[in-house]
């Protein structure tokens, strides 16, 4: 039943476009898409961006473990390297920070009436995107080979079941809200 | 059949979402209707954000992301420029060559939804500047737009070269602990949280 779902080309994109619309409503709705709250974070003014993000995290960790131990789902992990994640990063955080939008929260700035988001950047990251496309080949053989770590996770990393690591991440997380919450963020 | 399966895929994600939108009618004040309140908790939006993933881990067989999407764009714009065969032969395509996938579909999704949640919220307008922008740099509209086309190849390009953005290795890499999407995340906010105190100081 899964593999027929998972296999159906024209039933994944229509699923995909209703989970998109669901995600955008809610980007929209915690205003995350805002230029003010996203530089907000950025400054450590407001914690929206944390939150969202981490409540996300709580949530879909609880629901991804669940189904994992029930052989529902599988891993989807993203190969990493410290010559490639590292510098990718650093380089997507500098965009962040003079977009004020991330590529996600960016379409859905774009939902919202933001020209800025659709006159510069729409067309900068669709540039910057299609530049590693035609460098690729140079990326995998330098920075990409630069101490590569795989799609190690937490758990393997130290050594623990996977619900403990789950739970400690979680943990974290809620001990952060809960500073923020009293802190007065 | 299809039609069958398609329906079914529709009325299970609409009710998911009818779910979490009652669920945040209930946390509101109730004077004013949920729907067109324009923020809602960022707790509760994230939760509906990881809910979502149990369903596309589920039934597509992987997390949410956004910024692949635009690669997949620049793919299909440079395909009609210069035609298939130099795109079709790049590493980064599959087989089938860029195209309208099932990421592309959810990045054209979240703008359908912004437009509909700011529709109802009242908040949807046309603006060029954001106003914490034009209150420190001014009324000008090529600065913003110069800025806002370098911000844009940056996350482009570090997007690809990281593996992820903020929603595929934020979220989707992070629930399932990831040493890589940590490790990520915790650049994209290193990088931009230095670039915003040296633009904002």
């Amino acid at each position: 039943m899964l593999q027929t779902i998972r296999s159906n080309k024209s039933v994944q994109l229509v699923f995909g476009l209703l989970m998109g619309v669901c995600f955008g409503f809610f980007l929209d709705r915690a205003g995350v898409d805002r230029y003010e709250v996203i530089l907000g974070q950025l400054l450590l003014r407001d914690f929206t961006v944390l939150k969202v993000m981490g409540s996300a995290v709580i949530v879909g960790m609880a629901g991804f473990f669940a189904m994992r131990r029930l052989g529902w789902v599988e891993y989807q992990k993203t190969h990493g390297s410290v010559g490639a994640t590292i510098p990718g990063g650093l380089i997507f955080g500098v965009g962040f920070g003079l977009l004020g939008y991330c590529p996600g929260t960016m379409a859905a700035a774009m939902g919202h009436g933001a020209l800025d988001a659709l006159i510069g950047g729409l067309p900068g990251i669709i540039l910057g995107s299609w530049l590693y496309v035609i460098s690729q080949k140079f990326w995998q053989s330098t920075a990409e080979r630069i101490i590569p770590f795989g799609d190690i996770t937490f758990d393997e990393l130290f050594g623990v079941s996977r619900w403990k690591a789950a739970l400690t991440c979680a943990g974290i997380l809620v001990a952060l809200f809960i500073a923020l919450e009293l802190a007065g963020y | 059949m299809r039609v069958w399966k398609l329906s079914l895929t529709a009325a299970l994600s609409l009710g998911v979402f009818a779910a979490l939108a009652s669920l945040a009618y209930g946390q509101t004040e109730p004077a004013a209707s949920a729907w067109t309140t324009a923020r809602w908790s960022p707790y509760l939006c994230g939760a509906g954000i990881g809910v979502i993933c149990w369903f596309t881990f589920l039934l597509s067989g992987t997390g949410i992301g956004a910024s692949g999407a635009y690669a997949q764009t620049a793919g299909m714009i440079e395909a009609a420029i210069r035609g298939k065969d130099r795109v079709w032969n790049r590493t980064f395509y599959s087989d089938t060559g860029p195209g309208v996938d099932w990421l592309w579909m959810v990045v054209a999704g979240v703008i359908v939804g912004a437009v509909i949640s700011s529709l109802a919220a009242g908040s949807f307008q046309w603006m060029l500047l954001p106003p914490l922008w034009e209150q420190a740099f001014g009324p000008g509209a090529v600065h913003r737009l110069a800025v806002s086309f370098a911000g844009g190849m940056l996350l482009g390009f570090g997007a690809r070269l990281a593996g992820g953005c903020t929603s595929g290795h934020g979220i989707s890499g992070a629930l399932q602990l990831v040493v890589s999407s940590w490790m990520a995340a915790a650049c994209f906010f290193i990088g931009g949280v230095i670039t915003a105190f040296l633009i904002y100081p």
